[in-house]
């Protein structure tokens, strides 16, 4: 894969949230970040927090209720969502995909906004599709029906489908949920090459924490609607998973770290 | 396959003609009776024309709303357009006779057609209305179903308070026929059948994308907004036009993609596409020839047939996958 152009995106004075009976509920307020070129970063918090909710919202899915998200000096929501399709793309859980998509086929739509309007492929999106299968390790499953692949299998599918695409950023919401431990080291290791080696932005939401500590290059933490930025390090010594969990039932011991319970 | 039955359309009647008389019409004229030619040129062939559009047409229209619904119990008449049709048509020749006017208006068939079409229509638009505020494509479908309730109710309560006889033409009507087609009437249905399936086609990339969902296709490119509303409004054109000049045409949009998805095991619509359109007109012609039989004194009501052979099929598909997927 060739070298992704360095794209910034950033976030100013964020507010993002749901609304329910036309109020306005936010669950991150006033959110600064930025996220850069060749770094891994995660994205946790508890249920809740509003992880996927700032996920969405950064990728442009959801309008936030105030502040804006901003690619290369150009606000997020200004861009067509023809640009949009070439800078970001995304893995996310609980869609509606057709299960009858063949791997190669579901790969293969990461290619549309490429495509003139029959959809037809070039040599040039095969190239791709084929890297993405093979960096993945789905070689031997391309032609297998989406709904005969496990857990784990299905979700390599979908970050194929996103390496396909070729965008400078990547977003994933929780992509290792019902993943066993294996599972989810290969797909942590496997996001990081993505971001070192070929230079990307890769966002990912997560709730194993210990897992990406030594794999990740910065980490937001979300907490009391506030989101901070920082290394792994940096947090770990300011303290902040210690008081993740609230009523103080899990505590973070420095030395190890792992969480335990108190 | 779609020409063989064609002819076999052609050819098969209560009337018998044999095959060379009818290749007579077109290249010897002066050597046929002209009854046959009446009836081939003037019933016929304007009533395959209108199966073969009405199969491809509906099956095309089903294909987008399962697609756009992510439900496999999706039809071309889930947005209430049937029921919008039936309730034109019933306002119509129910309604409208204790009133007087239905002899005024309609001095031919073109008065259901256009109650049909205004029915349909009305109904349409207060989907889409309702669309532009609701974002789930989920909450879409169950107001779809609940505006097909409220008609139905309303066409019950008419039936209720009509004469037996208005009541045997609307049943007639809902019973579907290709054959009370005339040629300028299937030429304003050809025109509608062309632009729908155009506007289908031109939609078709953006279909695969939402394969993936909503969320997916947006980050695709897709505008949601826009191909949301190309899709309602080629399905409107399509299984509108074709309800008001054939009458609610029941299981071919809901069946015929199915079929076809299970056929060429492929998701891709640019093979689904093309293939309802001819399994579509495969499957009318079929059952159109069984609704002319050559030993039936009569013609069946199309609309029976399509159910009784739809069904079975459905079903079939069902036990033999276990799981119907969209």
């Amino acid at each position: 894969m060739e070298q992704a152009k360095s794209v910034l995106l950033k976030c100013e004075a964020l507010s993002v949230g749901y609304t329910s009976s036309s109020l306005e509920k936010p669950i991150v307020k006033e959110a600064n970040l930025q996220l850069k070129p060749g770094m891994f970063t995660t994205l946790v918090g508890i249920n809740g927090s509003g992880k996927s909710t700032l996920l969405r919202s950064l990728a442009g899915l959801q309008k936030p209720f105030s502040g804006s998200v901003i690619l290369n000096d150009i606000p997020l929501n200004k861009l067509s969502p023809d640009a949009r399709s070439k800078c970001i793309s995304v893995v996310l859980t609980g869609q509606q995909i057709s299960k009858n998509l063949s791997v190669l086929e579901l790969v293969a739509l990461g290619r549309q906004p490429y495509t003139n309007w029959l959809g037809k492929l070039s040599a040039h999106d095969k190239t791709h599709i084929d890297q993405a299968i093979a960096s993945t390790q789905l070689e031997a499953l391309q032609h297998t029906p989406c709904y005969a692949l496990s857990d784990g299998q299905f979700q390599r599918a979908l970050i194929a489908r996103a390496l396909a695409q070729d965008t400078p950023i990547i977003m994933l919401d929780e992509p290792t949920t019902h993943l066993d431990l294996h599972h989810k080291a290969s797909i942590f290791t496997l996001l990081s090459e993505i971001a070192h080696k070929h230079h990307k932005t890769v966002l990912c939401t997560t709730h194993d924490i210990e897992l990406v500590l030594s794999l990740c290059d910065e980490m937001i933490v979300i907490q009391n609607e506030k989101a901070q930025q920082n290394t792994p390090q940096q947090l770990i010594a300011d303290g902040v998973f210690n008081q993740l969990f609230p009523s103080n039932s899990i505590g973070f011991d420095q030395n190890s770290r792992r969480f335990f319970i108190k | 396959m779609v020409l063989l039955l064609f002819l076999a359309n052609i050819a098969l009647g209560s009337v018998k003609i044999p095959i060379e008389a009818i290749f007579d019409i077109f290249f010897d004229p002066a050597n046929v009776k002209e009854a046959w030619k009446y009836i081939i040129l003037d019933y016929r062939i304007p009533k395959a024309l209108a199966a073969v559009m009405t199969g491809s047409g509906l099956a095309v229209a089903g294909l987008m709303m399962q697609t756009l619904f992510k439900n496999p119990l999706a039809g071309p008449f889930v947005l209430g357009i049937s029921s919008g049709a039936s309730l034109g048509v019933a306002f119509f020749i129910l309604g409208g006779s204790a009133l007087g006017l239905t002899a005024m208006l309609a001095p031919n068939g073109w008065g259901t057609i256009l109650a049909a079409s205004l029915g349909s229509f009305a109904v349409l638009s207060i989907v889409i209305l309702v669309a532009a505020r609701v974002r789930d494509a989920m909450a879409l479908l169950i107001i779809g179903l609940m505006f097909g309730s409220l008609t139905s109710a309303v066409v019950s309560i008419l039936a209720y308070f009509s004469p037996a006889e208005d009541l045997q033409r609307y049943m007639f009507w809902s019973f579907g026929s290709l054959g009370d087609i005339s040629w300028p009437a299937l030429g304003i249905l050809s025109v509608c059948y062309v632009i729908g399936i155009l506007l289908a086609l031109s939609i078709t990339k953006s279909l695969n994308s939402l394969l993936l969902g909503d969320h997916y296709a947006q980050t695709l490119g897709v505008s949601l907004k826009k191909s949301r509303f190309i899709i309602l409004i080629a399905t409107s054109i399509l299984a509108g036009s074709l309800t008001a000049f054939v009458g609610p045409i029941a299981f071919v949009g809901l069946a015929v993609p199915h079929l076809i998805r299970q056929w060429f095991t492929a998701s891709n619509h640019w093979v689904l596409m093309p293939a309802c359109i001819l399994g579509g007109a495969v499957l009318m012609l079929f059952c159109d020839i069984i609704a002319q039989m050559p030993w039936f004194e009569f013609t069946l009501p199309i609309n029976a047939i399509t159910s009784l052979i739809g069904a079975p099929i459905v079903i079939w598909l069902l036990v033999r996958k276990k799981k119907l997927l969209f």
